[in-house]
């Protein structure tokens, strides 16, 4: 319930960023017509009419504000478009401030009092733009989302193995063999004909396990699973076993979704998929199709224990292993 | 153990490194008796391939004698005493792609296979010493080496043929070979084939092996053009005559039937601004390759004919005559050459004298002297064509 108070919270957030983006960009028009059509006005309103350069200043600055409106109400990526807005104001609060140096009475106080708005405005697209920027970053990527807020993160992958469906379901169905090539897993254990415990390797430095069913099976075809009890990364799986078109070989779909919790776990957690998750999926599936088809995790010298995915790149150089590095990866 | 190894660009070092020990149980163990260098370590020392790490053992041509198996290789396949021909890409045997014989595509032998498909869109096999995209292996100009898949990959040597006559066998010949397959070439044939360096040669050879009325050779360097000369080709020195209107000439207007490009991304031209054009971007990283002699290929084809590619290229290239492509109907094939495919049948060719692999050795050296041997290749130096090194 908490999550989806804060999902909501989050997105109402957003929306108000992207309206007070809208009426910045709304702002930013008006100006920038204003400034067009009626320049003399201005520099009077302003108190720079005394000077020849404030001529040729004014429309250009106007210009450049139909251009921010431009941005901000048609761009999707107003948080961009809003740090365009923050370098005009300070372009504009720098003019200002040269104009107040070599001004007097009246005209003087007429440019503190543009000025003293500016500033405003500057603040307040400061804020939108920070804010707008923020709220891209967490909700552009799924899974990054998760790592902030908690949340969950759906992973899919698919690859073609030669070998018939019957086969590859078998080595799955018995999920003791998924630790040969699934890399953040140390061990499962079966526990009952549908029931498992399951141990990884930890992101917090101590390891994580849970308990896990499985829920639907269909021999041959289809195994779902999820995880059980009070694990600390709730999990659900699905893997689908299809056979390929040549008549030989067989398609494997996987869905994994793991609940990913908030705070500093949820962060490790997340850190611990690391940057692409899909990238780690798909090579899990990788090794996966190397051991149905060829027995086992193919080793390089460049990349030389096998399952363990982030030690994969970047790469010790591709020369052979020295025994006391050939022991230390024996147990890695 | 010694090896020659890669310490950054422009630069190869003999070390000491670690004996290969094995890591997989189809893994084999062979003591090196001949490796050569190939033009396409040359993209490697130049920097054009991405992923080399400094300390990377480079080498992908190499044979010698087996001096241990793994426990999953059966004795049928391979015994302790084997003598062995090497090919550069390493098969699995059990994938779609090797099934299908297409080695070089293998789906399982690249532990590195996610940059590879970032990069091609789809993973292709690991390869000895040929950078981390290929799997980060180490490589075979060296002692020793570690040769993954022992039970499907190393071709036995039963006769007495010498290192000499059959270490091509593990990659210049087989790819020359390919580059003239591809071509489907027919007895009334005419095929151009871009550079004189040693898998241009075989590509050369091969053509005529297959059947083709002409071979005609394009490269710059006298003494390569003498070395196709010799074997029965026509040289045509790109910087005397312009190749189009020469390959005209030769073939009553049509152009050549078929267009083999053995040059591959690093190629030099005989115009100085297309040259500075592709060297720029290039240096930019705007482009990965020059590709001046794929250019000339499809420009010079006959409409309907076939242009085989087995010059290395890397990423992107650009400035690419697509409209010649299509609109003159040309047939563009090329691959890494899938070695293990024609290994057994070219040996045959050798047993029988068909093909003499030897005719493009120029120099031999020990391993020790790797770096001069670069060096005299790399620059084309007192006629250099092929070096062979001696572990």
């Amino acid at each position: 319930m908490s999550r989806t108070a804060s999902l909501a919270e989050g997105r109402a957030r957003q929306d108000e960023v992207r309206r007070r983006g809208r009426r910045l960009g709304w702002a930013s028009f008006a100006l920038g017509v204003v400034q067009l059509a009626a320049p003399g006005a201005v520099r009077r309103l302003s108190g720079v009419d005394d000077s020849a350069r404030s001529r040729a200043v004014v429309p250009v600055v106007g210009a450049r504000e139909l251009v921010h409106a431009a941005g901000l109400l048609t761009s999707r990526r107003k948080g961009a478009w809003a740090w365009t807005r923050v370098v005009g104001d300070a372009m504009d609060l720098t003019a200002l401030g040269v104009a107040l140096a070599h001004r007097g009475g009246d005209r003087r106080r007429r440019l503190v009092g543009v000025t003293g708005a500016v500033a405003g405005i500057t603040a307040l697209d400061l804020l939108t733009a920070v804010q707008a920027t923020r709220e891209a970053r967490t909700s552009s990527v799924p899974a990054a989302r998760g790592a902030r807020t908690g949340g969950s993160v759906e992973l899919t992958a698919t690859t073609t193995i030669r070998k018939p469906a019957s086969e590859v379901y078998a080595f799955w169905r018995d999920l003791e063999n998924l630790p040969t090539f699934m890399a953040h897993l140390e061990q499962v254990r079966t526990t009952g004909d549908r029931t498992s415990h399951w141990f990884a390797s930890a992101p917090f430095g101590k390891d994580v396990e849970w308990d896990a069913e499985i829920t639907d099976e269909t021999p041959g075809e289809k195994i779902v699973w999820r995880s059980t009890g009070e694990a600390t990364v709730p999990n659900a799986g699905t893997v689908r076993f299809t056979p390929a078109p040549d008549g030989v070989s067989t398609e494997v779909f996987v869905v994994l979704v793991y609940e990913i919790p908030g705070g500093a776990v949820g962060k490790a957690v997340a850190k611990y998929f690391g940057e692409e998750p899909h990238q780690q999926l798909d090579d899990d599936l990788r090794r996966f199709k190397q051991v149905m088809e060829t027995g086992e995790v193919v080793r390089s010298d460049g990349a030389p224990w096998g399952k363990r995915a982030r030690k994969e790149f970047p790469q010790r150089p591709a020369q052979p292993l020295s025994d006391s590095e050939l022991a230390k990866g024996a147990d890695a | 153990m010694r090896a020659n190894t890669w310490a950054g660009r422009n630069k190869v070092e003999v070390r000491d490194v670690p004996d290969p020990k094995i890591l997989n149980s189809r893994d084999a163990i062979v003591r090196i008796t001949s490796t050569a260098i190939c033009g396409s370590d040359l993209h490697l020392v130049d920097g054009y391939v991405p992923t080399m790490q400094d300390g990377d053992v480079i080498g992908h041509e190499f044979m010698g004698e087996v001096v241990e198996v793994g426990p999953g290789v059966g004795p049928d396949k391979l015994r302790v005493g084997d003598r062995v021909v090497v090919p550069f890409p390493i098969a699995c045997g059990a994938c779609a792609a090797c099934a299908a014989e297409l080695y070089s595509c293998c789906e399982n032998s690249n532990p590195n296979a996610g940059i590879a498909e970032k990069m091609f869109g789809h993973p292709v096999a690991g390869i000895f010493g040929y950078s981390h995209l290929t799997g980060g292996f180490a490589g075979g100009q060296a002692q020793y080496a570690r040769v993954p898949f022992a039970d499907v990959n190393p071709l036995r040597i039963e006769s007495d043929l010498t290192d000499e006559q059959v270490l091509f066998l593990s990659d210049i010949l087989p790819t020359g070979y390919m580059g003239a397959e591809m071509c489907d070439i027919k007895p009334s044939d005419v095929v151009a084939v871009w550079g004189a360096g040693p898998v241009g040669q075989f590509a050369m050879d091969s053509a005529r092996l297959l059947g083709a009325a002409q071979v005609i050779a394009i490269d710059k360097e006298p003494y390569r053009l003498e070395l196709a000369e010799r074997a029965g080709h026509t040289p045509v020195n790109f910087e005397e005559v312009d190749v189009r209107s020469r390959l005209l000439e030769l073939t009553g207007g049509r152009g050549p039937d078929k267009c083999i490009d053995a040059v591959g991304l690093e190629a030099t031209h005989g115009s100085a601004h297309v040259a500075a054009y592709d060297r720029i971007k290039q240096a930019v990283r705007s482009e990965t390759e020059r590709p001046h002699a794929l250019r000339q290929a499809i420009m010079s084809c006959r409409s309907g004919g076939v242009v085989s590619v087995i010059g290395v290229y890397g990423g992107l290239l650009d400035k690419f005559p697509a409209g010649a492509w299509m609109n003159r109907s040309l047939t563009l094939r090329t691959g890494q050459c899938h070695v293990q495919r024609y290994m057994k049948p070219l040996l045959e060719h050798i047993e029988r004298g068909d093909i003499d692999p030897t005719r493009i050795i120029t120099h031999t050296m020990s391993l020790e002297e790797a770096e001069r041997g670069f060096d005299i290749f790399k620059n084309k130096q007192d006629n250099c064509e092929k070096v062979v090194l001696k572990p």
